[in-house]
Formats: structure tokens, sequence, C-alpha cells
């Protein structure tokens, strides 16, 4: 990696959820549900609170032991997701999926080596702060920290069924 | 007899290759010389033939080099005879032959098995699989804030067990265990020894007689050797015992429909066609070592193990701390370290943009991970190829962390 691509993977945005991570704390279970996370590379954990109101918005808190990048992830998903609907949830999920190039029904979590695909405007806009992890498209270990927490996300809400 | 790593950097063609690279974690895996890459290549081009089989004077010439590397490896050990050296794939694989052959004809449930909370996941799992299939005990021997083990309950602990298996140096922590008094107090208590030599073995004259184990593991990759070759050295006696590990090819006497007798050790525990290129090139590993002597490469080791120390705690103070033992007799050249609150994946992502490779995670000890206080750290280790110069690098490279995250 270049010098511009160290900043690029560590931009501004990223180092700032990092070091002022939004949505950390635990909610009581029940009746929020608790999924955890865990990177078997690195060691790195997550664990995801997730309720829904009776609004049918979802309430999140996380809290985690991890790198820049899986801590910044876990804070911008908190932020992404608060008072959405699962169902929006799950599509800012996916968002954020086609974004780092993982595609269903591949199984390794690796990117396409075909570089960033173009987002649409709308897209972007969905995507806010998270858009700054592009960085790690074409790092792959990497991408497994940035995944973390929102496999850990898709879990909690398996868990809530 | 010293060593000059510059001119041993020569003998590495990666390395003379990337000029540039700073490598940083042979504990993980080591370069490999052009020796070793000469000795597999010339096999295969002069005299690749199955070896055991054919009658024919280049399959016997193939048998002779394969045969020959199991006798190289046997006298670097200080073993007294080459038939107690198991080719396995890796050190993994040779704790789970012992595992899988002598603990489970040898062990019923109850009986007691030590490790320690520094063991690697390769002599833990094995054993955590035994305990859960077989109902046997699993005791640890405790790690102290130094990161040594802490013996002061070695009698009590090993007292009534049927085997101890410990590493021989932490591949975290870099500890040089005291093999040999753990020998003595699990022999008098009735138990064997099992040494995980992955890291002591590339970097430690090692002598199995000395060291008084029964069992002792190693691999080729981390002693300049190729991927895919380690072994298990074992007492004659143990290995004539053991009943086979897995079944084919090679590790039979006969086979009729209804049943087969084994093959005398070590080919009683080598199914199948063995890895012979790998095996001839540890062969060539074990020659390079013996080359350099493996007390320069342990001094050479130790004074640039000092070095790296006081020069990271030089330059970086309390934001550095290094896990393990300071006391240099006491350890290798695996420095682990955390670096203020930057996750270990952050100081190697900044560390590899300047061309600096070391390891960040929990080095397959997780156990130990957690006794320590950390879910990772970065480690940095030293081979015979590294000088000041690589030392001086990832110092000042890890100044570019300090500017990243403050």
């Amino acid at each position: 990696m270049s010098p511009s691509g160290l900043t690029d993977l560590y931009r501004e945005v990223v180092l700032d959820h990092f070091r002022n991570p939004r949505g950390r704390g635990t909610l009581p279970t029940p009746p929020a549900v608790r999924a955890d996370g865990y990177n078997p590379y690195c060691g790195d954990e997550v664990a995801v609170y997730l309720e829904t109101g009776e609004d049918g918005a979802v309430r999140l808190a996380w809290e985690g032991v991890g790198c820049s990048i899986s801590q910044a992830s876990a804070s911008m998903m908190a932020r992404g997701v608060a008072g959405k609907t699962p169902a929006e949830a799950a599509e800012l999920m996916q968002r954020f999926r086609e974004m780092l190039q993982v595609h269903e029904g591949r199984l390794d979590d690796k990117a396409d080596d075909a570089g960033p695909e173009t987002l649409d405007r709308e897209t972007q806009k969905e995507l806010g702060d998270l858009m700054a992890l592009e960085g790690v498209v074409k790092l792959p270990v990497r991408l497994k920290c940035a995944l973390l927490p929102w496999t850990t996300l898709a879990e909690a809400f398996n868990h809530l069924g | 007899m010293t060593l000059d790593a510059a001119t041993v950097k020569k003998d590495f063609p990666l390395l003379t290759a990337r000029g540039e690279l700073v490598y940083l974690d042979s504990a993980s895996s080591s370069q490999k010389p052009r020796a070793v890459l000469d000795a597999m290549t010339d096999y295969y081009e002069s005299t690749h033939a199955n070896v055991h089989r054919g009658v024919y004077a280049m399959a016997e010439e193939a048998t002779s080099r394969f045969e020959g590397a199991r006798a190289k490896m046997a006298r670097f050990l200080g073993a007294a005879k080459a038939s107690e050296i198991v080719f396995t794939k890796n050190v993994t694989e040779a704790i789970n032959l012992v595992a899988h052959s002598w603990a489970r004809s040898e062990l019923r449930e109850g009986d007691v098995i030590v490790l320690s909370e520094m063991e690697h996941h390769a002599n833990l799992v094995p054993w955590l699989m035994l305990a859960n299939e077989r109902g046997v005990k699993l005791r640890y021997l405790p790690v102290d804030e130094e990161g040594r083990l802490d013996l002061a309950d070695l009698d009590q602990t090993v007292d009534g067990a049927r085997l101890v298996a410990v590493s021989g140096m932490s591949n975290v922590l870099g500890t040089i265990n005291p093999i040999r008094r753990i020998a003595d107090a699990a022999h008098a208590a009735g138990a064997l020894v099992l040494v995980d030599a992955a890291q002591l073995v590339p970097h430690v004259a090692v002598d199995v007689a000395d060291l008084d184990c029964d069992f002792l593991g190693f691999t080729g990759h981390k002693m300049c050797g190729p991927t895919g070759i380690g072994g298990l050295w074992a007492r004659e006696e143990l290995l004539e015992r053991m009943p086979p590990f897995m079944g084919g090819g090679e590790m039979i006497r006969d086979v009729r429909l209804d049943g087969f007798t084994t093959n005398d050790p070590p080919w009683r525990f080598e199914a199948g066609t063995p890895p012979i290129a790998e095996a001839i090139g540890l062969g060539a590993a074990v020659d390079y070592l013996e080359g350099l002597g493996m007390e320069a490469v342990r001094e050479h080791e130790k004074a640039l193990t000092t070095y790296a120390l006081r020069v990271l705690a030089e330059r970086h103070g309390d934001r550095l701390k290094v896990f393990g033992p300071t006391e240099i007799d006491d350890r290798g050249g695996a420095i682990s370290f955390a670096f203020g609150e930057v996750h270990p994946h952050d100081v190697s992502q900044i560390l590899d943009d300047q061309g600096i490779c070391v390891r960040a995670g929990h080095h397959c000890a997780k156990p130990l991970m957690k006794r320590l206080g950390v879910n990772a750290t970065s480690r940095a280790s030293l081979y015979v190829y590294n000088d000041e110069s690589d030392v001086d690098a990832l110092s000042a490279a890890l100044d570019k962390v300090t500017g990243f995250f403050g």
C-alpha cells in the first residue's frame, strides 16, 4: 500500500468514529437480544444488543474490542441502523455489503478484484459515513474487520426472530 | 564462531530480491536459503521416484536421499537412531499423532495430562479433544507476570499425571522453558514428557538426551526448511509399542482381505507417499543451520534481541510494552508487544506500509492472550538473516503509528 493508501484506509471519518464511538453500551436482555461475533484471525470481539420498540424502530447498542476498522464500523453501524425499521436496517446492511463488494452466494467474504463499483448518489447518501470504509475493499484481512459488527447484527436479527 | 547476518541474508533469494523488505515474522515461518530450494529442485530434476517401492536405481537413490534427510534430522536433535524420527507435515500433526496413537491406546478416563497456559492451539486442542472423548483430565502450569512458567507447584501439578506436554519456547513471549527441570519432576511422578519444539529447534541447539524428554515435535518451515514437513522424535521403545495413526500404504507389513499387520517404526506412522522433496529440503536446512552453527545462531539472536529490547525501550518508552522475560538467557527472539492503545492490526498495517512484516493477532494462543489481559499483540520475531538495521527500521516505523493514532 502506498502512503496515500494508508490515508485512504484511515480516513478522518473512520478515525473519528474509532476515537468517539457512537452507540457503545448495552441494553438489558431481555427484552433486547444479544449476539456475539468473533474474528478467529485476530481475536476481535463484538457484542450487539438489539430490540425493536412499539413503533417498530430498532434500538441498538454494542460493545467490543478490536482494531480501528472494526470499532469504527460498529460505531457507524449503530448510527446508521438506529431508528430504522428492521427492513430498512437489512437494506442498509445490503448496501454496505455491496459497497464492499461482498456478494450473496460467495461464502468467503472476499472482495472481487475488479475495484470499487460505482454506487449511485442515492446509495452513497444512504451509506453516509459508512462510505469512508471503502478503503478496506483491497485488503481482504481488514474486510473481515469491517464486516464483523454487521455479521453480528445479522445474527442478532435472527435471535429477534 | 560468529554469524554475520548481512552475509547470511545473501543466502536467501527472497530477501535479496526484495531488498527493501524487513522480514520480522520468522516465528510464523522463516524464509528459505538457496541451498534448500536447490536441494528440492535438484531432487525433482534428477532423482524423483516414489520411495521404498521401486527396485530400479533411481528409486533407490530417491529412497536414499529421503532416508538420508531423516538421519540428518536425527543427528541434529541428538537422537539415538534415525528410526526415532517420524516425518509428519508439521508440529500439529506430530502432536496429534501422539494424542491419537499413544494417548488413545494408553490413557483411561480420569488419567491426567499436564499442559501450560502458554501453549499454542496445536498443543491444546488435541488434548481438549481427548478430554472430551475419553474423560482425560487436564491440568495447567500457570504463567507468571514476567511470562515464565510458574513452577512453584510443579511437583503437585505433575503428581499422578501420565503426560506433561509443554512448549520448549513460547511463540508469543519467546520464553525458553526449563524442560529438563520439568522432565525430572514429570519422570519422578511417572509421567512422560512431550516437548512442542516448533520454536525451539530453529533457534537453540537441541539434544533430546539432555532435555530428557520422551516425545519432541518440530516443524520444518520455521527452521529454513519448506512447508509441509515436520516430525516427531520419540524414544524407540515408545514408538515400538504405539499403534498406527493413519492407515494406508507404507505403514503395513502385510495386507489381506481380512486384516493387516503393521510395519516397523517410523514407517508405521507414515501412511501413503510422503512429502519426499520436502523431507530432502528439510535435510538441506539442517545442513545449512549446522553450517552456521547452532551456538552461533543462538548468540546472534541473543545479541540482536538484547539490542531490540534496548532500542525499542529507548525510543518508545512506556508507550511500548513488551510481554515476556527481559532476561536474555530465558528468551528467544520473538518479541510480542503492545503499542499504546493502538490495536495490533493497525500497528501491523502501518508497518506493512513501510515494508515491515510483523505478525498481529492472537498467535494461535488465545488462553495465553487472556492471561496477558489482551485480545491480540503485535509480534516482531528475529532470525539468522536479521540485523540491527531491521530493528532500527521497525523502531523508526513505529513513529508513524504514533503519527496516525496519536
